[in-house]
């Protein structure tokens, strides 16, 4: 283990490299890599990487990266990629397929602004679209986070009771460009915590099966509802693989959900990504001045984590979810399953929606304490708020 | 960690298995069948990687399958990349065994082009066959670009009005260790240029002419010789291409006229086809070809 002042990508490029690394004695690696700003320096870094037994494929397309990774995975390898925006976009048709073959493949997205307008900053927006394609979903707030989520999204994703591809998230350049001091695990520690891939359904030259050919409905119906069962199982084996993680790098790679302050408050922000951080400060001082304000921080979105997200919330009265995407014409997406959430449960709960930080705008501070001041005096929800917009006068609404 | 002993594909055994629901005179599947025969001489064996297309549907429905050899079904524009990471794998491992990405001409052509270009491109160490029945013939027959002025399909229901587009001159382009066209009518040549094909390694591209009497409006019985016509009449010249420099024509045209090969298929309107302009093309290419191969001849 060694401490090193680098950036959120280097930390991806080197805990996707390393998990590579780690199958050497088994089928090996293998990727597809495309370019695109700003996770660009991820794939430059498993470019230069010197595999024992891999292969790194430049590619053309971000659609031909994903069906590289694909090829290498249906053939027991372990497989990666990562990507950004449009990017994502491009790519989204063999996103979609890796989740319903049950391939194992880890994906970094660094979330950038979909264009037009052109916009390299950060907007969860990106892979927030992909979020009915059977992917796990986490969202990381800094570069130690990203660094052990990838760890452990290998090992959930290969983990023959999940079977599903995993996406690692993290804000465009507020994570993927700032340098922090980060943990670099040794490749002895990483090989001890990614046993061997040995992926059940992957291809072999002796077996004549077709994968991924036609299925009639109840078949295919099945094969949708064991993704469903799959999904269910992942609270409990995500906390399997934390508990391994803790064991081997003697560090504790996050729950699903984290709370703050959340015992007793009224008031409760939910968050996600770099905004978390920003926002456990402001409520962090506010608690000092004897305000009932918590946040919970959801680092997994998919599966949504209801009942820890209901937990975590008993003594509420009010929630403010921040979103930072914006789905047209429905608000934002974490609001969306936040209130499917609570429905039938707590409908006795002001859920207000927050719409802040799009297209790469800063979510300061302020803006947190602007989003209080209004739920502050809510006494009903309404359509989301749109904050932290300049308008030369006061706050769009 | 499971075995991974390839097991070689039988003499006795079909590639494409019987009971296949394919319709009758699909030059696809008299292709599938002389590949599946091509590997058992070599003693050799592969794993399929199919993009949306009949030969996808030709596997059947789950759990069962058509094809005697493990298939992927890839999505339509990817087969190229996904047979470049199989291969990869392959060849990390020291493994035996083909990879052959089997594709129609809109996965080729159109939607994957680009894909196939990126893993010419990089020398990819897979064969790639495109079996052109010059229409999307899995959606019920679309022009592609592979479909030939004068054809009628559903999308050019006045006959399409622009070339067949040539696949093989941009596939030498990228100077591929070996590029050659074949027809389902000269199992010979197919049997040759497979057993080369199988010998090599890198991008190996291989295009083979193959009627669709569904697409065609042809008799299922006139198949084969459709395209015997077509290769006869020079309408489809039968070469090969080594390293996009060196030229072999394999099958000369014998002078044969293009009008029977027309009056034949109800996709061509006889009124609508321009024979002096089709006769001129066809000499036209052939001139070129024969200029290629005489000034770079393949001589090994």
């Amino acid at each position: 283990m060694s401490v090193q002042v680098i950036t959120g990508n280097h930390a991806a490029g080197y805990a996707l490299s390393t998990a590579g690394e780690a199958n050497r004695n088994a089928r090996g690696t293998a990727c597809g890599i495309y370019p695109i700003t700003p996770q660009t320096e991820i794939v430059e870094y498993v470019a230069k990487f010197p595999f024992s037994k891999g292969r790194v494929v430049p590619v053309e397309s971000e659609h031909s990266a994903m069906a590289v990774s694909m090829g290498a995975s249906m053939s027991g390898a372990r497989a990666f990629t990562a990507s950004s925006a449009n990017g994502l976009a491009y790519m989204a048709e063999n996103i979609m397929v890796t989740g319903y073959y049950r391939l194992p493949i880890v994906m970094v997205g660094v979330n950038r602004t979909l264009g037009p307008p052109w916009n390299i900053w950060a907007d969860q927006g990106d892979t927030l679209m992909l979020r009915d394609f059977a992917w796990l979903q986490f969202y990381c707030e800094n570069n130690q986070e990203i660094l052990d989520t990838t760890l452990l999204a290998f090992r959930l994703a290969e983990d023959r009771r999940i079977l599903l591809p995993v996406m690692t998230c993290m804000d465009a350049f507020i994570v993927s460009h700032t340098q922090m001091e980060t943990s670099l695990p040794e490749q002895a520690e990483v090989d001890r915590y990614l046993p061997d891939l040995d992926l059940p359904h992957r291809m072999h030259q002796r077996e004549a099966r077709t994968m991924g050919g036609l299925a009639w409905p109840h078949e295919g119906l099945s094969m949708r509802l064991e993704i469903d069962e799959a999904m269910k199982r992942v609270p409990a084996v995500y906390q399997e693989c934390r508990e391994s993680f803790k064991e081997v790098f003697g560090r504790d790679p996050g729950d699903m959900t984290q709370t703050f302050a959340t015992d007793d408050a009224d008031v409760v922000l939910v968050v996600s990504g770099t905004m978390a951080t920003t926002a456990r400060e402001v409520v962090r001082k506010r608690r000092a001045a004897g305000e009932k304000i918590g946040l919970v921080k959801l680092k997994m979105f998919r599966p949504y984590p209801e009942a820890a997200l209901r937990e975590a919330c008993q003594s509420a009265t009010k929630l403010a979810v921040l979103d930072r995407n914006y789905a047209a014409g429905a608000g934002g997406v974490f609001w969306q399953d936040t209130r499917a959430a609570f429905q039938g449960h707590r409908d006795d709960l002001l859920i207000q929606n927050y719409l802040t930080g799009l297209c790469g705008g800063d979510v300061t501070p302020a803006v947190i304490d602007d989003i209080l001041a209004d739920i502050a005096v809510r006494e009903e929800a309404g359509d989301p708020v749109w904050m932290g917009i300049d308008t030369g006068e006061e706050t769009l609404q | 960690m499971n075995a991974t002993a390839a097991t070689n594909l039988h003499p006795d055994e079909c590639l494409l298995r019987p009971g296949n629901t394919n319709c009758g005179g699909c030059g696809m599947s008299i292709g599938l069948t002389m590949l599946g025969r091509a590997l058992a001489e070599a003693g050799d064996t592969c794993t399929l990687v199919i993009p949306a297309c009949c030969g996808i549907v030709t596997a059947g429905a789950f759990p069962t399958t058509s094809y005697a050899v493990p298939t992927i079904a890839t999505t339509f524009a990817s087969s190229a990349a996904v047979a470049s990471g199989v291969a990869s794998i392959r060849d990390i491992n020291n493994e035996s065994g083909q990879v052959i990405c089997w594709a129609g001409d809109g996965g080729t052509y159109d939607i994957g082009l680009g894909t196939l270009s990126a893993a010419a491109e990089r020398n990819e160490n897979i064969i790639y066959i495109c079996y052109d029945n010059e229409i999307y013939g899995n959606t019920g027959g679309q022009r592609s670009s592979a479909t030939p002025a004068g054809a009628r399909t559903t999308t050019t229901p006045w006959g399409k009005s622009e070339g067949k587009k040539d696949i093989m001159s941009i596939m030498a382009a990228h100077r591929i260790p070996y590029a050659a066209t074949m027809s389902v009518a000269h199992p010979e040549d197919f049997a040759r240029k497979m057993s080369i094909a199988l010998s090599m390694q890198g991008m190996r591209f291989l295009l083979l002419h193959s009627p669709c009497p569904t697409g065609w409006k042809s008799e299922p019985q006139d198949s084969v010789e459709l395209v015997r016509l077509a290769v006869a009449s020079g309408l489809f010249p039968v070469y090969e291409v080594y390293d996009g420099a060196t030229y072999r024509i394999n099958i000369e045209p014998d002078g044969t006229d293009p009008a029977e090969y027309f009056r034949r298929q109800r996709r061509f309107k006889d009124d609508e086809i321009d024979l002096d302009v089709t006769r001129r093309d066809c000499a036209d290419r052939m001139q070129l070809l024969k200029a290629l191969a005489a000034l770079y001849p393949r001589t090994a």
